[in-house]
């Protein structure tokens, strides 16, 4: 029970604007402190691919980029159908806050895909279903974010924007799989991403650390872009006056 | 939801689109230019146009489609008769069946008549060109569902119609995959049933699901 209780607590504004700006620094700390170890693991302990050489060593970029870009885009939507359902301000700013972070994830991801593919398959793009479907889902964000930031009203952006998303998040799956199917009817399996070797444990630390990094710094941003969110929003309530006002004495 | 709402506004609007006819033959002139430009681009070589027939005329219907979004709510919105349809309902689906059954039969429905034409100019046989137009037929309903959809969104924003686009684009990719892969399996000797049979199922998904999401898109623009 307390946990629930704990939940709503954290759904006012004024106690999750306490939580976030406590919390932002030490979730860079965290980032900092795990990306530089995911680095040292990943640059100098990780041993040389057999197949791929040194090229390889972007996974420790790629991979979790990748994850975070699928995963943020399931919060965006998740905490849009919370705000639909409960018309909660908090669950608004937060898929708001997400968007932004999620899609530079997906260029990262694409990115760096694009710089491995150079040297490993010759060219910077393939049709292939995966790199595809990251595409698609750019633009999904991109969608979600002009919505969003397209709106004169912001209450309208945010309920439209938060459909979106959940529109977005049932097609997903079929988006996917059409995908998968065109491009076996178009392209024959000329590269196989998904007969991945046996990875060595060193990798897969290196690239866990990673993820770690990217989920702390992930959590970093979007808390304080939400508590930035929260105080222009919250403008004309008491707790942000004399939050205001106890900052100007100082 | 009440039918006789649903037939009063597809003849009011069937009505208003008498009144001047002209402008029903819009989406079928853009989707006659936006056809006629491919062998001028990629040039009139036979073997490759009758290759790219499929996916030409796909993604011209579907941009025919979206290029006439506002036609839908967006005057009706303006001058504030869509607040009327909508008075009094949580989720006014019937004005959603409405507005996008008119649209399909002025904008769907013109494709229909055109694509075979196309398809003969650029080379197609005639069996592909009847599974095109089984697909087109299965495949614009669920256009015009996306499409309002994405109309009933972008309702009140300025600069709506590249929103829509954006919005609206990608969700339509299974719909341009399996209708133009229809076609293409029939090319290659292969049977258009699964293809179609997926089309199918992407109408029956969009006919039970994007109507709510209109619906509830329409009542929070108001």
């Amino acid at each position: 029970m307390t946990s629930l209780f704990r939940f709503y607590t954290f759904a006012a504004p004024s106690r999750f604007y306490a939580l976030a700006t406590r919390s932002v620094p030490w979730l860079y700390a965290l980032a900092m402190m795990s990306a530089l170890i995911a680095l040292y693991v990943g640059l100098l302990l990780a041993p040389t691919d057999v197949t791929q050489g040194d090229a390889y060593r972007i996974i420790y970029i790629h991979v979790p980029a990748a994850w975070m870009s699928m995963v943020l885009y399931l919060a965006l939507a998740g905490w849009s159908v919370v705000g639909w359902a409960t018309n909660a301000k908090l669950a608004y700013a937060l898929s708001r806050a997400i968007a932004p972070t999620g899609a530079a994830f997906t260029v990262l991801a694409l990115w760096t895909g694009a710089l491995w593919g150079k040297p490993t398959w010759g060219t910077w793009w393939v049709w292939d279903a995966r790199l595809t479907s990251e595409l698609i889902l750019l633009f999904l964000y991109l969608g979600y974010l002009a919505m969003v930031e397209g709106a004169d009203d912001r209450q309208r952006g945010e309920r439209a924007g938060a459909l979106l998303a959940l529109v977005g998040v049932v097609n997903i799956p079929i988006i996917y799989f059409s995908v998968r199917w065109w491009n076996t009817l178009h392209q024959g399996a000329t590269i196989s991403m998904t007969a991945a070797p046996k990875m060595a444990n060193t990798m897969l630390q290196g690239m866990l650390l990673m993820t770690v990094a990217f989920w702390a710094y992930a959590f970093a941003v979007i808390f304080a872009r939400t508590s930035r969110l929260i105080l222009e929003r919250e403008a004309d309530s008491s707790w942000v006056r004399a939050f205001v006002q106890s900052r100007e004495e100082r | 939801m009440s039918f006789a709402r649903f037939q009063a506004i597809v003849a009011r609007d069937l009505l208003s689109f008498r009144r001047n006819p002209a402008r029903s033959l819009f989406p079928l002139a853009f989707f006659l230019i936006a056809c006629s430009l491919f062998p001028l681009g990629v040039g009139a070589e036979t073997n490759t146009l009758r290759q790219i027939a499929p996916g030409v005329i796909w993604v011209s219907a579907l941009l025919s489609v979206v290029s006439s979004l506002n036609t839908i709510y967006l005057n009706d919105y303006i001058d504030g008769s869509l607040e009327q349809m909508c008075i009094g309902q949580r989720f006014p689906i019937d004005v959603v069946f409405a507005k996008t059954v008119v649209h399909w039969l002025l904008n769907g429905c013109a494709l229909l008549l055109g694509a075979p034409l196309i398809g003969l100019m650029f080379g197609m046989r005639l069996h592909s060109i009847e599974i095109m137009s089984l697909a087109l037929l299965l495949g614009t309903p669920v256009l015009s569902m996306f499409g309002s959809l994405g109309a009933a969104l972008t309702l009140g924003y300025r600069s709506s119609h590249v929103l829509q686009l954006l919005v609206i684009l990608p969700l339509c990719i299974p719909v341009l995959i399996f209708g133009a892969g229809a076609v293409s399996a029939v090319d290659a000797g292969l049977s258009a049933q699964a293809y179609l049979s997926l089309l199918g199922a992407l109408f029956l998904f969009s006919l039970v699901t994007t109507p709510i999401a209109s619906a509830a898109a329409l009542r929070s623009s108001s």
